[in-house]
Protein backbone atom coordinates (compact mmCIF):
# COMPACT_ATOMS: atom_id res chain seq x y z
CA UNK A 1 0.00 0.00 0.00
CA UNK A 2 2.80 2.33 0.84
CA UNK A 3 4.30 1.61 -2.60
CA UNK A 4 1.29 2.96 -4.04
CA UNK A 5 1.37 5.65 -2.55
CA UNK A 6 4.50 6.55 -3.16
CA UNK A 7 3.99 6.19 -6.65
CA UNK A 8 0.73 8.17 -6.46
CA UNK A 9 3.42 10.58 -4.87
CA UNK A 10 5.76 10.90 -7.26
CA UNK A 11 3.34 11.51 -10.01
CA UNK A 12 1.84 14.24 -8.31
CA UNK A 13 4.81 15.58 -6.65
CA UNK A 14 8.40 14.83 -8.86
CA UNK A 15 6.84 16.10 -12.26
CA UNK A 16 8.67 19.47 -12.69
CA UNK A 17 6.43 22.51 -11.93
CA UNK A 18 6.23 25.51 -13.74
CA UNK A 19 8.57 26.82 -11.17
CA UNK A 20 11.32 25.49 -13.34
CA UNK A 21 14.48 24.02 -11.92
CA UNK A 22 16.57 26.06 -14.50
CA UNK A 23 15.40 29.27 -13.22
CA UNK A 24 16.67 31.71 -11.14
CA UNK A 25 17.56 29.77 -8.33
CA UNK A 26 18.96 32.12 -5.45
CA UNK A 27 18.21 33.54 -1.86
CA UNK A 28 17.45 31.42 1.21
CA UNK A 29 15.75 27.86 1.43
CA UNK A 30 14.62 27.16 4.49
CA UNK A 31 14.25 23.60 4.83
CA UNK A 32 12.08 21.78 7.81
CA UNK A 33 13.56 18.30 8.99
CA UNK A 34 13.36 15.53 10.89
CA UNK A 35 16.36 15.05 13.55
CA UNK A 36 17.25 12.24 11.83
CA UNK A 37 18.10 13.74 8.60
CA UNK A 38 20.46 16.17 9.80
CA UNK A 39 23.84 14.88 8.88
CA UNK A 40 22.18 13.81 4.96
CA UNK A 41 20.60 16.97 4.66
CA UNK A 42 23.19 19.09 5.72
CA UNK A 43 25.46 17.23 2.66
CA UNK A 44 22.83 18.16 -0.02
CA UNK A 45 22.37 21.36 1.49
CA UNK A 46 26.05 22.32 1.10
CA UNK A 47 26.39 20.60 -2.41
CA UNK A 48 23.16 22.84 -3.92
CA UNK A 49 24.27 25.83 -2.45
CA UNK A 50 27.54 24.57 -4.58
CA UNK A 51 25.57 24.50 -7.76
CA UNK A 52 23.63 27.57 -7.20
CA UNK A 53 25.69 30.38 -6.14
CA UNK A 54 23.61 33.14 -4.20
CA UNK A 55 21.28 30.02 -2.63
CA UNK A 56 21.67 29.60 1.20
CA UNK A 57 20.11 26.42 2.40
CA UNK A 58 18.57 27.09 6.00
CA UNK A 59 17.74 23.95 8.32
CA UNK A 60 15.06 23.66 11.24
CA UNK A 61 15.85 19.94 12.12
CA UNK A 62 13.47 18.81 15.02
CA UNK A 63 11.52 15.77 16.14
CA UNK A 64 9.32 15.39 13.57
CA UNK A 65 5.92 16.27 15.46
CA UNK A 66 7.56 19.64 17.01
CA UNK A 67 8.30 20.31 13.21
CA UNK A 68 4.41 19.71 12.15
CA UNK A 69 3.81 22.44 14.69
CA UNK A 70 5.24 24.94 14.00
CA UNK A 71 4.64 24.47 9.99
CA UNK A 72 0.48 25.09 10.86
CA UNK A 73 1.14 27.46 13.07
CA UNK A 74 2.67 29.72 10.68
CA UNK A 75 6.19 29.10 10.72
CA UNK A 76 8.10 30.62 7.54
CA UNK A 77 9.07 27.48 5.81
CA UNK A 78 9.73 26.04 2.23
CA UNK A 79 10.27 22.25 1.95
CA UNK A 80 9.09 20.10 5.36
CA UNK A 81 10.57 16.46 5.33
CA UNK A 82 8.95 14.29 8.14
CA UNK A 83 10.22 11.26 9.40
CA UNK A 84 6.68 9.12 8.92
CA UNK A 85 3.50 10.00 7.31
CA UNK A 86 1.70 10.38 10.27
CA UNK A 87 3.78 13.95 10.87
CA UNK A 88 2.91 15.05 7.53
CA UNK A 89 -0.83 14.12 7.45
CA UNK A 90 -0.96 16.61 10.36
CA UNK A 91 0.43 19.66 8.02
CA UNK A 92 -1.58 18.36 4.95
CA UNK A 93 -4.75 18.11 6.97
CA UNK A 94 -4.40 20.52 9.05
CA UNK A 95 -6.73 22.70 6.87
CA UNK A 96 -4.64 26.01 6.95
CA UNK A 97 -3.73 24.63 3.20
CA UNK A 98 0.28 24.52 3.78
CA UNK A 99 1.00 21.55 1.32
CA UNK A 100 1.01 22.70 -2.29
CA UNK A 101 2.03 19.37 -4.05
CA UNK A 102 0.94 16.00 -2.41
CA UNK A 103 4.17 14.64 -0.54
CA UNK A 104 6.76 12.59 -1.90
CA UNK A 105 8.55 9.60 -0.39
CA UNK A 106 11.94 9.75 -0.96
CA UNK A 107 13.32 7.26 1.98
CA UNK A 108 12.77 4.80 4.33
CA UNK A 109 14.53 4.39 7.78
CA UNK A 110 14.65 2.03 10.61
CA UNK A 111 15.33 1.04 14.26
CA UNK A 112 18.65 -0.02 15.46
CA UNK A 113 19.65 -0.54 19.43
CA UNK A 114 22.22 2.00 20.05
CA UNK A 115 24.50 1.37 23.17
CA UNK A 116 27.82 3.18 24.02
CA UNK A 117 30.99 1.78 23.11
CA UNK A 118 31.97 -1.30 24.62
CA UNK A 119 28.02 -1.87 25.46
CA UNK A 120 28.77 -1.83 29.21
CA UNK A 121 25.07 -2.44 29.72
CA UNK A 122 25.58 -5.75 28.10
CA UNK A 123 22.66 -5.41 26.04
CA UNK A 124 21.64 -8.26 23.30
CA UNK A 125 18.69 -7.65 22.29
CA UNK A 126 14.95 -5.79 22.51
CA UNK A 127 14.12 -7.96 25.14
CA UNK A 128 17.08 -5.78 27.62
CA UNK A 129 15.39 -2.47 26.71
CA UNK A 130 12.16 -4.08 28.67
CA UNK A 131 14.11 -4.33 31.36
CA UNK A 132 13.43 -2.17 34.05
CA UNK A 133 16.89 -2.34 35.97
CA UNK A 134 18.99 -1.06 32.93
CA UNK A 135 18.71 2.73 32.06
CA UNK A 136 16.97 2.85 28.47
CA UNK A 137 15.67 5.89 26.72
CA UNK A 138 12.92 5.91 24.07
CA UNK A 139 12.12 8.60 21.69
CA UNK A 140 8.37 9.85 22.95
CA UNK A 141 5.81 8.51 21.57
CA UNK A 142 4.66 11.62 20.22
CA UNK A 143 7.68 11.95 17.54
CA UNK A 144 8.26 9.11 14.95
CA UNK A 145 10.52 7.37 16.21
CA UNK A 146 8.82 6.57 19.30
CA UNK A 147 5.76 5.65 17.06
CA UNK A 148 7.95 3.04 15.50
CA UNK A 149 9.56 1.93 18.97
CA UNK A 150 6.17 1.30 20.20
CA UNK A 151 5.39 -1.18 16.97
CA UNK A 152 8.74 -2.57 17.57
CA UNK A 153 8.11 -3.37 21.23
CA UNK A 154 4.36 -4.87 20.27
CA UNK A 155 5.42 -7.13 17.55
CA UNK A 156 7.82 -8.30 20.11
CA UNK A 157 5.33 -8.77 22.61
CA UNK A 158 7.25 -6.80 25.32
CA UNK A 159 6.79 -3.41 27.08
CA UNK A 160 9.78 -1.27 27.01
CA UNK A 161 11.33 -0.21 30.38
CA UNK A 162 11.97 3.17 29.08
CA UNK A 163 13.85 5.67 32.30
CA UNK A 164 13.39 8.87 29.89
CA UNK A 165 11.49 9.77 26.52
CA UNK A 166 12.89 12.26 24.48
CA UNK A 167 11.62 14.83 22.33
CA UNK A 168 13.81 13.51 19.31
CA UNK A 169 16.03 10.82 17.75
CA UNK A 170 18.79 12.87 17.86
CA UNK A 171 18.11 13.57 21.94
CA UNK A 172 18.05 10.34 22.09
CA UNK A 173 21.08 9.15 20.77
CA UNK A 174 22.82 11.90 22.47
CA UNK A 175 22.16 10.25 25.80
CA UNK A 176 23.88 7.32 24.96
CA UNK A 177 27.02 9.27 23.68
CA UNK A 178 27.22 10.72 26.75
CA UNK A 179 27.05 6.86 28.09
CA UNK A 180 24.13 8.05 30.66
CA UNK A 181 21.90 5.27 29.19
CA UNK A 182 22.97 1.68 28.77
CA UNK A 183 20.70 1.65 25.70
CA UNK A 184 18.09 3.75 22.86
CA UNK A 185 16.26 2.94 20.44
CA UNK A 186 16.72 4.44 17.20
CA UNK A 187 17.34 4.48 13.71
CA UNK A 188 19.92 2.44 11.60
CA UNK A 189 21.25 5.87 10.61
CA UNK A 190 21.99 8.02 13.57
CA UNK A 191 24.08 4.96 14.57
CA UNK A 192 25.95 4.99 11.33
CA UNK A 193 26.03 9.20 11.76
CA UNK A 194 27.28 8.76 15.25
CA UNK A 195 30.31 6.59 13.97
CA UNK A 196 32.25 5.02 16.58
CA UNK A 197 30.88 7.44 19.53
CA UNK A 198 28.19 4.19 19.38
CA UNK A 199 27.83 0.84 18.81
CA UNK A 200 24.46 -0.64 16.81
CA UNK A 201 22.57 -3.85 17.60
CA UNK A 202 20.36 -5.40 15.30
CA UNK A 203 17.01 -6.99 15.84
CA UNK A 204 14.53 -8.99 14.42
CA UNK A 205 11.20 -6.82 15.10
CA UNK A 206 13.04 -3.80 13.63
CA UNK A 207 11.66 -4.89 10.14
CA UNK A 208 8.09 -4.14 11.78
CA UNK A 209 8.75 -0.78 12.35
CA UNK A 210 9.90 0.65 9.42
CA UNK A 211 9.10 4.47 8.78
CA UNK A 212 8.33 6.19 4.74
CA UNK A 213 9.82 9.85 4.81
CA UNK A 214 8.09 12.06 3.07
CA UNK A 215 9.10 15.49 1.58
CA UNK A 216 7.22 18.39 0.18
CA UNK A 217 6.85 21.77 -0.98
CA UNK A 218 5.35 23.79 1.31
CA UNK A 219 2.19 26.40 -0.32
CA UNK A 220 3.50 29.49 0.92
CA UNK A 221 6.84 28.95 0.10
CA UNK A 222 8.87 32.32 0.25
CA UNK A 223 11.19 30.71 -2.26
CA UNK A 224 9.24 28.08 -4.08
CA UNK A 225 11.57 28.01 -6.85
CA UNK A 226 14.78 27.32 -4.32
CA UNK A 227 12.09 24.75 -2.28
CA UNK A 228 11.81 23.02 -5.85
CA UNK A 229 15.40 22.61 -6.23
CA UNK A 230 15.86 21.28 -3.03
CA UNK A 231 13.23 18.69 -3.07
CA UNK A 232 14.85 17.35 -6.81
CA UNK A 233 17.95 17.09 -5.61
CA UNK A 234 16.78 14.89 -2.90
CA UNK A 235 14.91 13.20 -4.57
CA UNK A 236 17.44 13.14 -7.58
CA UNK A 237 19.77 10.44 -7.87
CA UNK A 238 22.72 11.87 -6.45
CA UNK A 239 20.02 12.72 -3.75
CA UNK A 240 19.57 8.57 -3.24
CA UNK A 241 22.84 7.82 -3.36
CA UNK A 242 23.57 10.50 -0.45
CA UNK A 243 20.93 9.09 1.32
CA UNK A 244 21.75 5.50 0.50
CA UNK A 245 25.41 6.41 2.32
CA UNK A 246 23.75 7.77 5.06
CA UNK A 247 22.11 4.04 5.57
CA UNK A 248 18.44 4.98 4.53
CA UNK A 249 16.69 2.50 2.51
CA UNK A 250 14.84 3.50 -0.99
CA UNK A 251 11.44 4.62 -1.15
CA UNK B 1 0.98 62.40 31.95
CA UNK B 2 3.51 62.58 29.12
CA UNK B 3 2.56 60.90 26.10
CA UNK B 4 6.21 59.25 24.97
CA UNK B 5 5.93 57.32 28.20
CA UNK B 6 1.81 56.45 28.45
CA UNK B 7 2.00 55.16 24.40
CA UNK B 8 5.05 52.45 25.18
CA UNK B 9 3.99 51.42 28.08
CA UNK B 10 0.45 50.67 27.15
CA UNK B 11 2.28 48.61 24.28
CA UNK B 12 4.25 46.93 27.05
CA UNK B 13 1.10 46.13 29.04
CA UNK B 14 -0.90 44.60 25.86
CA UNK B 15 2.37 43.02 24.96
CA UNK B 16 2.49 41.10 27.97
CA UNK B 17 -0.89 40.55 28.82
CA UNK B 18 -2.26 39.51 25.59
CA UNK B 19 -0.72 36.22 25.07
CA UNK B 20 -2.06 35.30 28.64
CA UNK B 21 -5.61 36.41 27.61
CA UNK B 22 -5.11 34.73 24.56
CA UNK B 23 -4.50 31.01 26.30
CA UNK B 24 -8.04 32.10 28.57
CA UNK B 25 -9.58 33.00 25.46
CA UNK B 26 -8.76 30.03 23.24
CA UNK B 27 -9.31 27.56 26.16
CA UNK B 28 -11.65 24.44 25.13
CA UNK B 29 -13.38 25.37 28.21
CA UNK B 30 -16.18 22.38 27.70
CA UNK B 31 -13.52 19.70 27.39
CA UNK B 32 -11.02 21.47 30.34
CA UNK B 33 -12.74 19.12 32.87
CA UNK B 34 -11.71 15.60 31.02
CA UNK B 35 -8.59 16.98 30.20
CA UNK B 36 -7.70 18.24 33.82
CA UNK B 37 -9.27 15.50 35.23
CA UNK B 38 -6.41 12.64 33.39
CA UNK B 39 -4.45 11.10 35.74
CA UNK B 40 -1.10 12.32 33.62
CA UNK B 41 -2.38 15.97 34.04
CA UNK B 42 -2.49 15.45 37.77
CA UNK B 43 0.93 13.78 38.43
CA UNK B 44 2.71 16.32 36.49
CA UNK B 45 1.47 19.39 38.39
CA UNK B 46 1.99 16.97 41.76
CA UNK B 47 5.56 16.72 40.69
CA UNK B 48 6.04 19.98 39.34
CA UNK B 49 4.91 21.57 42.84
CA UNK B 50 6.95 18.90 44.91
CA UNK B 51 10.20 19.49 43.19
CA UNK B 52 9.81 23.62 42.77
CA UNK B 53 9.40 23.63 46.40
CA UNK B 54 12.53 21.43 47.06
CA UNK B 55 14.28 23.36 45.20
CA UNK B 56 13.37 26.31 46.76
CA UNK B 57 13.77 24.73 49.89
CA UNK B 58 17.51 23.80 48.71
CA UNK B 59 18.23 27.02 47.50
CA UNK B 60 17.23 28.80 50.58
CA UNK B 61 19.49 26.68 52.88
CA UNK B 62 22.91 27.28 50.15
CA UNK B 63 21.35 30.73 48.78
CA UNK B 64 20.73 32.75 52.19
CA UNK B 65 24.60 32.27 53.45
CA UNK B 66 25.51 32.71 50.09
CA UNK B 67 24.26 36.10 49.56
CA UNK B 68 25.44 36.67 53.63
CA UNK B 69 28.82 35.70 51.94
CA UNK B 70 28.57 37.95 49.32
CA UNK B 71 26.90 41.04 51.02
CA UNK B 72 28.86 40.80 54.61
CA UNK B 73 31.61 39.36 54.36
CA UNK B 74 35.21 40.87 53.33
CA UNK B 75 36.82 37.85 51.34
CA UNK B 76 39.03 38.49 48.31
CA UNK B 77 37.49 38.13 45.03
CA UNK B 78 34.35 39.11 45.66
CA UNK B 79 32.81 40.36 42.81
CA UNK B 80 34.57 37.63 40.97
CA UNK B 81 32.63 34.80 43.03
CA UNK B 82 29.43 36.99 42.74
CA UNK B 83 29.81 37.11 38.59
CA UNK B 84 30.18 33.51 38.61
CA UNK B 85 27.83 32.36 40.86
CA UNK B 86 24.91 34.29 39.17
CA UNK B 87 25.83 33.01 35.43
CA UNK B 88 23.13 30.61 35.72
CA UNK B 89 20.78 33.67 35.30
CA UNK B 90 22.30 34.28 31.99
CA UNK B 91 23.66 31.28 30.94
CA UNK B 92 20.60 29.24 28.66
CA UNK B 93 19.27 26.31 31.12
CA UNK B 94 20.16 23.67 28.36
CA UNK B 95 23.60 24.79 28.54
CA UNK B 96 23.28 24.28 32.03
CA UNK B 97 21.92 20.92 31.69
CA UNK B 98 24.72 19.87 29.63
CA UNK B 99 27.31 20.85 31.88
CA UNK B 100 25.21 19.32 35.03
CA UNK B 101 25.92 16.40 32.61
CA UNK B 102 29.16 16.43 32.83
CA UNK B 103 29.48 16.58 36.42
CA UNK B 104 26.83 14.51 37.84
CA UNK B 105 25.85 12.15 35.07
CA UNK B 106 27.27 8.60 34.81
CA UNK B 107 30.35 9.44 33.30
CA UNK B 108 30.40 12.69 35.34
CA UNK B 109 33.38 13.99 37.20
CA UNK B 110 31.43 13.37 40.34
CA UNK B 111 28.80 11.29 38.81
CA UNK B 112 30.79 8.70 37.84
CA UNK B 113 32.43 7.90 41.68
CA UNK B 114 28.79 8.15 42.70
CA UNK B 115 27.89 5.30 40.00
CA UNK B 116 31.00 2.73 40.33
CA UNK B 117 31.43 3.27 44.35
CA UNK B 118 27.50 3.91 45.78
CA UNK B 119 25.19 2.63 42.86
CA UNK B 120 23.83 6.10 42.89
CA UNK B 121 22.67 7.59 39.46
CA UNK B 122 21.72 10.96 39.35
CA UNK B 123 20.17 11.42 35.63
CA UNK B 124 16.59 10.59 34.52
CA UNK B 125 15.52 11.08 38.56
CA UNK B 126 13.19 13.04 40.53
CA UNK B 127 16.71 14.33 42.36
CA UNK B 128 17.57 15.41 38.53
CA UNK B 129 14.66 17.50 37.94
CA UNK B 130 15.26 19.08 41.51
CA UNK B 131 19.17 19.76 41.03
CA UNK B 132 18.39 21.24 37.57
CA UNK B 133 15.87 23.72 39.09
CA UNK B 134 17.90 24.63 41.91
CA UNK B 135 21.04 25.22 39.44
CA UNK B 136 18.72 27.75 37.37
CA UNK B 137 16.54 29.07 40.10
CA UNK B 138 18.93 29.44 42.95
CA UNK B 139 20.64 32.59 41.52
CA UNK B 140 17.61 34.57 41.69
CA UNK B 141 17.23 34.03 45.57
CA UNK B 142 21.00 34.85 45.79
CA UNK B 143 20.78 37.92 44.33
CA UNK B 144 17.35 39.20 45.70
CA UNK B 145 18.86 38.41 49.33
CA UNK B 146 22.18 40.08 49.14
CA UNK B 147 20.00 43.09 47.45
CA UNK B 148 17.89 43.10 50.68
CA UNK B 149 21.11 42.85 52.98
CA UNK B 150 22.93 45.14 51.19
CA UNK B 151 19.89 47.56 51.93
CA UNK B 152 19.16 46.39 55.66
CA UNK B 153 20.72 49.28 58.02
CA UNK B 154 24.20 47.57 59.26
CA UNK B 155 23.79 49.22 62.40
CA UNK B 156 21.24 46.95 63.92
CA UNK B 157 24.20 44.47 63.66
CA UNK B 158 26.61 46.88 65.02
CA UNK B 159 24.73 47.41 67.92
CA UNK B 160 24.25 43.34 68.79
CA UNK B 161 27.75 42.88 68.34
CA UNK B 162 28.66 45.73 70.71
CA UNK B 163 26.31 44.02 73.34
CA UNK B 164 28.29 40.95 72.82
CA UNK B 165 26.80 39.07 70.07
CA UNK B 166 28.85 36.84 67.84
CA UNK B 167 28.24 36.61 64.25
CA UNK B 168 26.13 34.10 63.86
CA UNK B 169 23.57 35.11 67.09
CA UNK B 170 23.75 38.49 64.89
CA UNK B 171 22.70 36.93 61.92
CA UNK B 172 20.18 34.46 63.08
CA UNK B 173 18.69 36.79 65.87
CA UNK B 174 19.17 40.51 63.43
CA UNK B 175 19.83 39.96 60.21
CA UNK B 176 17.84 37.33 58.86
CA UNK B 177 14.20 38.73 60.25
CA UNK B 178 15.40 42.46 59.28
CA UNK B 179 15.73 40.97 55.37
CA UNK B 180 12.86 38.16 55.94
CA UNK B 181 10.92 40.23 53.26
CA UNK B 182 13.70 40.13 50.59
CA UNK B 183 14.17 36.66 51.63
CA UNK B 184 10.19 35.61 50.85
CA UNK B 185 10.51 37.68 47.91
CA UNK B 186 13.48 35.86 46.53
CA UNK B 187 11.93 32.48 47.34
CA UNK B 188 9.14 33.58 45.55
CA UNK B 189 11.30 34.30 42.30
CA UNK B 190 12.68 31.36 42.87
CA UNK B 191 10.19 28.67 43.42
CA UNK B 192 8.39 30.51 39.96
CA UNK B 193 11.03 30.18 37.77
CA UNK B 194 11.80 26.78 39.34
CA UNK B 195 8.34 25.47 38.44
CA UNK B 196 8.63 26.76 34.55
CA UNK B 197 11.80 25.12 34.15
CA UNK B 198 12.37 23.29 30.90
CA UNK B 199 15.54 23.19 29.26
CA UNK B 200 18.15 22.44 32.10
CA UNK B 201 15.34 19.72 33.15
CA UNK B 202 14.78 18.11 29.81
CA UNK B 203 18.10 18.08 29.20
CA UNK B 204 19.38 16.56 32.34
CA UNK B 205 16.37 14.55 34.16
CA UNK B 206 15.12 13.62 31.08
CA UNK B 207 10.89 12.99 30.67
CA UNK B 208 9.26 10.57 31.92
CA UNK B 209 5.74 10.80 33.38
CA UNK B 210 5.53 10.85 36.84
CA UNK B 211 9.41 10.50 37.97
CA UNK B 212 10.80 13.60 35.72
CA UNK B 213 7.97 14.65 33.21
CA UNK B 214 7.21 18.40 34.84
CA UNK B 215 3.95 20.65 33.73
CA UNK B 216 6.61 22.64 31.31
CA UNK B 217 7.55 19.55 29.39
CA UNK B 218 3.94 17.90 29.56
CA UNK B 219 2.55 21.43 27.99
CA UNK B 220 5.75 21.08 25.18
CA UNK B 221 4.54 17.45 23.94
CA UNK B 222 1.10 17.64 24.19
CA UNK B 223 1.91 20.50 21.97
CA UNK B 224 3.19 18.12 19.48
CA UNK B 225 0.03 15.95 19.51
CA UNK B 226 -2.78 17.53 21.31
CA UNK B 227 -2.33 21.46 21.35
CA UNK B 228 -6.34 21.73 23.35
CA UNK B 229 -4.59 19.39 26.11
CA UNK B 230 -1.58 22.02 25.76
CA UNK B 231 -3.22 24.90 26.27
CA UNK B 232 -5.67 23.12 29.53
CA UNK B 233 -1.94 22.47 30.53
CA UNK B 234 -0.93 25.63 30.62
CA UNK B 235 -3.89 27.20 32.09
CA UNK B 236 -3.06 25.04 35.03
CA UNK B 237 0.45 26.86 35.37
CA UNK B 238 -0.74 30.32 34.74
CA UNK B 239 -3.39 29.60 37.57
CA UNK B 240 -1.03 28.23 39.94
CA UNK B 241 1.97 31.09 39.52
CA UNK B 242 -0.90 33.59 39.33
CA UNK B 243 -2.23 32.64 42.68
CA UNK B 244 0.58 32.24 44.41
CA UNK B 245 2.08 35.49 43.31
CA UNK B 246 -1.16 37.25 44.34
CA UNK B 247 -1.15 35.38 47.83
CA UNK B 248 2.32 35.43 48.77
CA UNK B 249 2.30 39.15 47.95
CA UNK B 250 -0.49 39.90 50.09
CA UNK B 251 0.13 38.00 53.28
CA UNK B 252 4.01 37.99 53.35
CA UNK B 253 5.95 40.10 51.38
CA UNK B 254 4.74 43.62 52.03
CA UNK B 255 6.13 46.40 50.11
CA UNK B 256 9.22 44.34 49.14
CA UNK B 257 6.47 42.65 47.08
CA UNK B 258 7.30 45.64 44.43
CA UNK B 259 10.51 44.50 43.69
Amino acid sequence: MLAVAAVLALAACGAPADAGSDGEVTGAVTVFAAASLTDVFSDLGRRLEDDHPGLQVQFNFAGSSALATQLTHGAPADVFAAADTDQMDVVTDSGVGVVSRAPVLFARNQLEIAVPPGNPGGITGLTDLADPERTIALCAPEVPCGAAAEAAFDAAGLTGAPDTLEEDVRAALTKVQLGEVDAALVYRTDVRAAGDAVEGIDFAQAADAVNGYPICVLTDAPNPAGALAFVELVTSDAGREALATAGFTGP
Amino acid sequence: MPLPLLVPAAVGVVFLVLPLLALVVRAPWSAIGPQLAEPAVGQALRLSLVSATLATLLSLVLGVPLAWVLARSSIRGRSVLRALVTVPLVLPPVVGGVALFLVLGRQGIVGRLLHEHLDVTIPFTTTAVVIAETFVAMPFLVISVEGALRAADARFEDAAATLGADRWTTFRRVTLPLVAPGVAAGAVLCWARALGEFGATITFAGNFPGTTQTMPLAVYLALQSDPEAAIALSLVLLAVSLGTLLVLRDRWLGRSAAV
